[in-house]
């Protein structure tokens, strides 16, 4: 019985794959009939078509470069412009002896070497049709002279382009950044569709973050050429879409007040208008002057700002890693305020040192004989240290690395520029993970009077104080006010809203900033040099960032102490004091004392802001 | 309901042991198919490479060490194939993963195993050994149940991603038809198939979710070719005028100027079926297609003659997937398929895939020269 029920089952089997095989076979037959069917749509139908195109005329596709994006300040001043220029160029595929034209043309415009190289590298990377530019930048008399021997030069030609200036040069050079000549290691990371007919990108600055934006999209032409490559007409085009436009809300004006008001020291000053975060000045002093890197800068005069001992090429604004000292002191009197429900007027006596329980360790005041007893609010008005050691020794280093992360030490500012340096505020685990050693008591002190570890960018300092002047309100920087394109753009850097700070009893607030007020309007304010004639209220604090550490029995003043050695001076305010409109932090490099430097620049910056918006 | 078992065999009688070519397990058509095929592939590349006597050599020298291969393969049983089956699968598996982990390390993409003196391309080994692990599943009993069905799917599913994750997109599509069309001819029910290709339309956009950057762009250049013309529609167009200016009879033999005058990228590797078409014209293309044609009918009648589950399944999807190759590649050609970066078989130039074809060829010859002699 089961013999043939085995047969009956193979035999459904055999009938049921012959079925799908004669399946496959009727979907393979349809399948070739498709390919067949396009080819005779192809080589018979459009066999005249396709034939014109590639006997004695050839498609060619060249590139629309799209103009790139201008960049203006707040009063629409232009700090990034495009102009007019000619620039010599070389379409490879035209040339007929390539060695022999670059020779001529090196004797006849005295080419260097390395442009030639430049001309070789960018030529291997694109089509033999496309043309490469050789020199960017003609002057009036080259260009003369190649317009005489022109003849002699076929596949040689003089194009139009516009090239990048800055007009203001060295007050914008690090905020605005600059375009260069694309590198070989970049081309092969962009889009080369979107760069062709493209000669220079981004390099820093607004320039780099914004690249995106500004580059905007580029187009094409498709036309028809004959055998000698020349254009017979235009089969169809997309054009480019030129690069947004940026309007920042930076006033050049108080960059130049700032970088003047710097006068000799080298140091960086950030303001932000606390309310809406907009960066209203971002400076770093010494600056370069950006124009000379769009063509490429020569060698000897890159290595000088390179090897520069004051590193003008380095936007200290941005990446200048301080310790913020005595400045963290109003957001270390919050934390009291908040974490330890500190009452304010609680005295502590300050003889001029400090010592830890059972430890003979002397932390000392920056005044020798100290300030005697002090409340919170006179302990932020005369800056004293013991006041401090004691608070951050009753916080302990991992609540005030907490705390102080809310105001964002130790946390990028989020600004829309590339390369902003984090900062760092300690905390036990840390140490533990970073230099794979334990916790002393002692740099808790330390950090309270923001030295030791603790580090900071002087944009990160104008923000903590910006979310102070805020009262909590959090602020993020933004240098680009708005974008002006024809079509819709998306922000690279779109707003977090986060308010980190939440809400907080307004006496605290109160307590703290009356303290700052002092600082620069009370006769014991260690600012005080900075009131006569000022017709407003600044909210302030005086810093200075240890440099150079000082032994246990020396005193600092009667040392001689080099420049170099010379503490850096920090001042961070806010005014007017009840109706903030401008927060700011400047350090001066190896000012000294943070009231008698970096306050009048301060002053000097806020006198102008505000006398203008009044 | 009794039926003379023999009355379904009958075909076995027909075949004749004393056939020369058989001693060697070779089966002379299919043999003769393939020659063809190469001795034009030939002539088209050393157009195609500019007259490059170097690449013919190099080329020639692949071919005969695929050819090899696939002679040694024609001498084993089948039964060998089918009762190492899950063990060959195994390794494939483990040796993908291994290049992806070697690829991990290494930071980027990795296709290669170095195993010394040879380079060795996991994914190719894998081409055969995932067919030929479902075939074995498949062919234990009939009809399949959905359970088995979803097994075998997952069978597949595991090499395809990992190609996939290499990436390799091209590869991972071929190694999944493979394993698909074993499925197609192990007789699943029509019911689950359309299930089947439902569930798969619904996984597509989660596909493009995990597609590299590249990889979409190549969709989206074929949805619209027109969109990147710098780019890769390049290709396409030049392609197409490469193939239209060709017409009938063609411009003749080293006379493309598409080719020659390099508007015609990759022209020796995934593109060389444009050169055929610029120089030889449809006449050239339909001859093409007819040898590719003759193969695969040769092929489809080695599997119909097959005598069990196993080998049918397996050979059958092994010619199902040689032909999806043509197609996949020709269409991308004539620009009516994206381009994914499938070779022509055989005919490109290029010796990764040539072993790994020839190879099915011999597991084709082996099944058509190792069927049990009808006892009579």
């Amino acid at each position: 019985m089961s013999r043939p029920f085995i047969f009956r089952d193979n035999f459904q089997e055999n009938r049921l794959f012959l079925n799908r095989i004669v399946i496959s076979i009727i979907c393979m037959a349809l399948a070739t009939l498709a390919l067949v069917l396009r080819l005779i749509y192809l080589q018979v139908v459009g066999h005249d078509l396709y034939t014109s195109l590639s006997r004695d005329n050839q498609v060619k596709i060249s590139p629309l470069a799209p103009p790139r994006g201008l960049i203006f300040d707040r009063n629409g001043e232009v700090l990034a412009d495009n102009i007019a220029t000619y620039s010599l160029e070389i379409i490879p595929e035209q040339v007929p002896d390539m060695n022999a034209t670059l020779d001529k043309l090196k004797a006849l415009l005295s080419l260097s070497d390395d442009e030639i190289a430049r001309f070789q590298a960018q030529r291997s990377q694109r089509r033999s049709f496309e043309s490469v530019p050789l020199r960017l930048e003609l002057s009036e008399e080259e260009m003369a002279r190649f317009a005489v021997k022109m003849p002699y030069f076929p596949g040689v030609e003089i194009h139009t382009r516009l090239i990048r200036t800055y007009p203001y040069g060295y007050l914008t050079a690090h905020v605005v950044g600059y375009v260069g000549r694309i590198g070989e290691g970049e081309l092969q990371s962009l889009d080369p569709g979107q760069y062709r007919g493209v000669y220079h990108i981004g390099k820093s600055g607004i320039e780099k973050s914004y690249e995106t934006v500004l580059h905007g999209r580029t187009g094409h032409e498709e036309y028809e050429t004959n055998v000698q490559g020349r254009a017979i007409r235009v089969l169809g085009a997309m054009e480019p879409w030129p690069g947004a436009d940026l309007y920042l809300s930076l006033d050049v004006r108080l960059q130049k007040i700032a970088l003047d008001a710097l006068g000799e020291y080298t140091g960086a000053v950030a303001a932000i208008e606390p309310v809406t975060g907009k960066v209203l000045a971002l400076a770093s002093k010494p600056s370069f002057d950006p124009n000379p890197f769009i063509h490429g800068i020569d060698k000897d005069s890159y290595e000088a700002l390179q090897g520069h001992p004051d590193r003008p090429l380095y936007d200290r604004a941005l990446r200048g890693l301080y310790p913020p000292g005595s400045t963290v002191k109003p957001f270390m009197a919050l934390a009291g305020l908040t974490l330890l429900e500190l009452n304010p007027a609680r005295r502590i006596y300050c003889p001029g040192y400090y010592r830890l329980p059972i430890a003979e360790h002397k932390y000392r005041d920056w005044r020798k004989g100290g300030h005697g007893a002090v409340d919170l609010s006179s302990a932020v008005t005369q800056s004293c240290d013991v006041y401090f050691y004691d608070l951050a020794h009753r916080l302990g280093i991992d609540r005030m690395q907490e705390y102080m992360g809310k105001f964002g030490f130790g946390r990028r500012t989020g600004i829309d520029l590339n390369g902003e340096k984090a900062g760092l505020f300690p905390s036990q685990d840390w140490k533990r993970r970073k230099r794979k050693a334990k916790w002393f008591a002692g740099e808790t002190l330390i950090a309270g009077i923001g030295q030791g570890y603790v580090q900071a960018t002087p944009l990160q300092l104008a923000r903590a104080v910006a979310i102070l002047a805020n009262r909590g309100g959090n602020v993020e920087p933004r240098l680009v006010d708005s974008v002006k394109a024809p079509y819709e753009v998306d922000n690279p850097y779109p707003r977090q809203g986060d308010e980190p700070l939440g809400s907080l009893d307004p006496r605290h607030w109160h307590t703290v900033v009356d303290a700052m007020i002092d600082v620069v309007h009370s006769p014991r304010g260690t600012a005080k040099g900075i009131t006569p004639g000022l017709r407003y209220r600044i909210a302030g604090k005086t810093g200075t960032a240890q440099v150079f550490t000082v032994g246990q029995d020396q005193d600092y003043k009667k040392m001689k102490v080099k420049k170099s050695m010379r503490d850096h001076a920090w001042f961070i305010a806010f005014a007017p004091a009840d109706d903030p409109r401008i927060a700011i932090a400047v350090i001066a490099e190896h000012g000294g004392h943070g009231g008698s430097v970096a306050a009048p620049i301060a002053r000097a910056i806020m006198d102008k802001y505000l006398q203008e918006r009044p | 309901m009794n039926m003379d078992p023999s009355f379904f065999q009958p075909r076995l009688t027909a075949l004749r042991p004393s056939a020369p070519w058989h001693r060697f397990h070779l089966d002379l058509p299919l043999l003769s198919g393939l020659a063809l095929l190469a001795v034009l592939a030939m002539v088209v590349l050393y157009s195609a490479s500019g007259q490059n006597l170097d690449v013919l050599l190099r080329q020639a020298v692949r071919l005969l060490l695929a050819a090899g291969v696939m002679i040694l393969v024609a001498q084993i049983n089948p039964r060998y194939f089918q009762s190492y089956s899950p063990v060959l699968y195994l390794v494939g598996v483990l040796l993908l993963a291994g290049v992806l982990a070697m690829g991990k390390i290494s930071m980027g993409a990795q296709r290669w195993l170095d195993l010394g003196i040879v380079r060795f391309q996991p994914s190719e080994f894998t081409k055969l050994s995932t067919p030929m692990m479902i075939a074995w599943y498949l062919a234990q009993d009939s009809p399949p149940r959905l359970r088995q069905l979803v097994f075998a799917g997952i069978l597949i599913l595991i090499p395809t991603l990992l190609i996939a994750k290499q990436p390799d997109l091209g590869t991972a599509v071929l190694v999944a038809s493979a394993g698909i069309a074993v499925m197609f001819l192990g007789e699943i029910p029509w019911s689950y198939l359309l299930g089947l290709i439902a569930v798969g339309g619904g996984l597509l956009p989660l596909a493009w979710h995990f597609m590299h950057g590249y990889q979409r762009d190549r969709v989206l250049t074929f949805l619209n070719p027109e969109a990147d013309p710098l780019g890769r529609g390049y290709h396409i167009i030049q392609s197409k005028i490469a193939i239209g200016s060709g017409g009938l009879y063609g411009k003749g033999w080293l006379h493309g100027t598409q080719v020659h005058l390099e508007f015609l990228p990759e022209s020796s590797t995934d593109f060389i079926f444009a050169v055929l078409a610029e120089e030889f014209g449809l006449l050239g293309c339909l001859g093409l297609l007819a040898i590719y044609l003759f193969i695969l009918g040769r092929s489809l009648y080695i599997v119909v003659q097959a005598q069990d589950r196993y080998s049918r399944f397996l050979g059958g999807a092994l010619t199902l997937t040689f032909f999806v190759y043509v197609f996949v590649n020709i269409g991308m050609v004539v620009g009516i398929l994206p381009v994914v970066g499938v070779p022509l078989p055989l005919v490109s130039y290029g010796g990764t895939s040539m072993v790994t074809l020839l190879a099915g060829f011999g597991v084709l010859m082996s099944i058509q020269t190792h069927r049990r002699r009808l006892a009579s």
